[in-house]
């Protein structure tokens, strides 16, 4: 059987069943609401695998499911090379969030990334400890900013209500996931310019895993056969 | 690869080093993080390995024993001292998933004394001797002459003080030169943030650590930036040769001397090469055939600060065999004194995989 795994509730499995739906592939969760099995109608040999969204990609990399759906910030942020365990199939035009770097508003002279490195130079020297970024996606904010140049600065860890961290004086910026700002707006905090580390949305990949049996490889050209890709 | 091989190669590049006259000094695994990952840069910080004691607070796995070694360097005050060390470092592997994430390094340091230069070549020729004739290539450079053509610019302070801080980092180094220079205009925002008379006056109310006042002064920094005069055309022509520069040692003082001409800054630090190039002579470094490259350096450790030093097996992408530099700055930060220091590691593992190939 080829693995299908997708997200096992909320909005973004909805809209996942709505798009293979389309695309004449139904996707359903089979017996009670709270069980974490399904179903699949218009294809055979697929088994549908519900997972929670930030496990998708850890499965795919290792082979224990041959396709996936989940952002594609979580699959840069979870895997190490990512290109070299998972291949994108194709995104999926939902599900969209942008990672961001956002500092206070009252920053008015912070605008770009070459400010928050000049900021960062100047703070450290102040309050003699590194300026904080609280952010969960570790990876793509430190590669990001390795690549831009960017020094003096500390990652802190943050899962939850990242951007309250400004205020309670454990962070000076974040970075975080942001769809409308909105939050972000509530809070006080505005995007750098600049900033934008990375623009996420709803993707399908595959395993890049050797292992996929004669079998599964059948299945999945008829599946990207019926999905039109 | 075996492990017994490994540890009777790292006993006998440890031997080697002590008949160098090294005394034998000892670290711990376990280094409390917070001193030491805040001398390094982030790319160091990133790829350690942390855990935490509930006595002792958050603990790193020695990414490295520089650190280590400099602060028992400063306990004991010997001058000039000679150390050497055995030991596993650990560092994750995130970008290159197939190399080590722990493996033994095996150290040379000489710290104090008065003599730089024939320090720096003790140190390279020491090195070249307990590799025996591995077929490697030494590549060399000297941070030290860039950071004096830096601090020898006709500019600002501010501005020299924020190339000299991104020295390790080419890209940012160069979006900073191409804007002190004139070559790319300001951003937007700020040349609008600075058309307006007091751009705090109905600013946002302020959240977080970060004050008004600290806020105020870097207003004030960007105004006077603004006003400078750009550098010019020509001195960052002369930068560029620096940066640029590929040629055997010798090839690389001339023209280093050339430069110094019309960049007299540079002049003790082009000295000190040349004085480096005779101490290694004296030792038996084929000096014409060393090769020298004016950025050398500059995307590895961000502590080296002047002579910088890497020896590569030929073939293949593998790190190199052998690394290490003069890094007295770091010893400034460490210490209440300025201590001389310049060392290198070897790699026992990489010296076999060489080995294996010849």
């Amino acid at each position: 059987m080829l693995k299908l795994g997708v997200p096992s509730k909320g909005r973004l499995m909805e809209k996942t069943f709505q798009w293979f739906g389309k695309r004449g592939v139904t996707l359903r969760k089979s017996g009670s609401d709270r069980e974490y099995a399904g179903a699949v109608d218009g294809i055979d040999g697929v088994d549908l695998v519900l997972l929670s969204a930030g496990e998708i990609p850890r499965e795919l990399a290792a082979g224990r499911i041959q396709l996936g759906v989940t952002g594609s910030d979580l699959v840069r942020e979870k895997l190490a090379n990512w290109e070299s365990t998972v291949r994108q199939v194709t995104p999926m035009g939902f599900g969209g969030a942008d990672l961001i770097i956002a500092v206070p508003t009252g920053w008015v002279d912070v605008d770009t990334v070459d400010d928050l490195d000049a900021v960062a130079a100047a703070f450290r020297a102040t309050h003699g400890h590194r300026l904080r970024i609280a952010t969960k996606y570790h990876r793509l904010v430190r590669e990001f900013l390795a690549r831009e140049g960017v020094a003096d600065y500390a990652l802190v860890d943050s899962q939850g209500a990242t951007e309250g961290t400004i205020k309670n004086e454990t962070a000076e910026a974040i970075a975080d996931i942001t769809s409308t700002g909105e939050t972000l707006r509530a809070n006080g905090l505005k995007i750098l310019s600049d900033g934008m580390i990375h623009a996420s949305q709803a993707t399908l990949f595959r395993s890049s895993r050797s292992g996929w049996t004669m079998a599964q490889r059948d299945t999945f050209r008829a599946l990207e056969h019926t999905l039109g890709l | 690869m075996n492990g017994r091989a490994i540890q009777a190669e790292t006993d006998r590049l440890s031997a080697c080093f002590a008949k160098a006259g090294a005394q034998t000094v000892y670290t711990d695994v376990l280094q409390p993080a917070d001193t030491l990952l805040d001398l390094y840069g982030e790319d160091i910080r990133g790829r350690s390995y942390l855990t935490s004691d509930p006595a002792l607070g958050e603990m790193v796995l020695r990414p490295d024993f520089t650190v280590p070694v400099v602060q028992m360097h400063m306990q004991s005050h010997a001058n000039p001292a000679r150390y050497t060390y055995a030991g596993r470092v650990f560092r994750k592997q995130d970008v290159n998933p197939g190399r080590a994430t722990e493996f033994v390094q095996v150290g040379f340091e000489i710290m104090g004394g008065d003599d730089p230069a024939a320090a720096e070549a003790e140190v390279f020729a020491t090195i070249r001797a307990a590799l025996g004739d591995l077929p490697l290539r030494a590549a060399t450079g000297d941070i030290g002459v860039l950071m004096a053509a830096v601090r020898g610019l006709r500019t600002t302070q501010a501005r020299k003080d924020a190339l000299m801080r991104h020295i390790w980092r080419p890209r940012r180094f160069r979006a900073l030169l191409d804007r002190f220079g004139g070559r790319t205009p300001p951003p937007a925002s700020r040349t609008a943030l600075l058309a307006l008379a007091d751009p705090l006056d109905g600013a946002p109310a302020l959240a977080g650590v970060r004050t008004r006042a600290e806020i105020a002064a870097r207003i004030a920094s960007l105004r006077e930036d603004a006003a400078a005069a750009p550098i010019s055309a020509s001195e960052i022509a002369l930068l560029d040769v620096i940066l640029d520069l590929r040629a055997t040692a010798p090839q690389a003082l001339g023209r280093l001397r050339d430069i110094a001409i019309d960049m007299p800054a540079i002049e003790p630090a082009v000295t000190r090469m040349h004085a480096r190039l005779n101490a290694l002579h004296l030792r038996g470094i084929d000096v014409d055939a060393l090769e020298f490259e004016g950025s050398y350096g500059r995307t590895s450790l961000e502590y080296y600060d002047g002579f910088v030093f890497g020896f590569y097996a030929a073939e293949g992408h593998q790190p190199p065999v052998a690394t290490g530099g003069r890094y007295d700055a770091l010893t400034a930060r460490l210490g209440d004194t300025d201590v001389p220091a310049v060392g290198g590691v070897i790699r026992p593992d990489l010296v076999l995989a060489v080995r294996g190939q010849m």
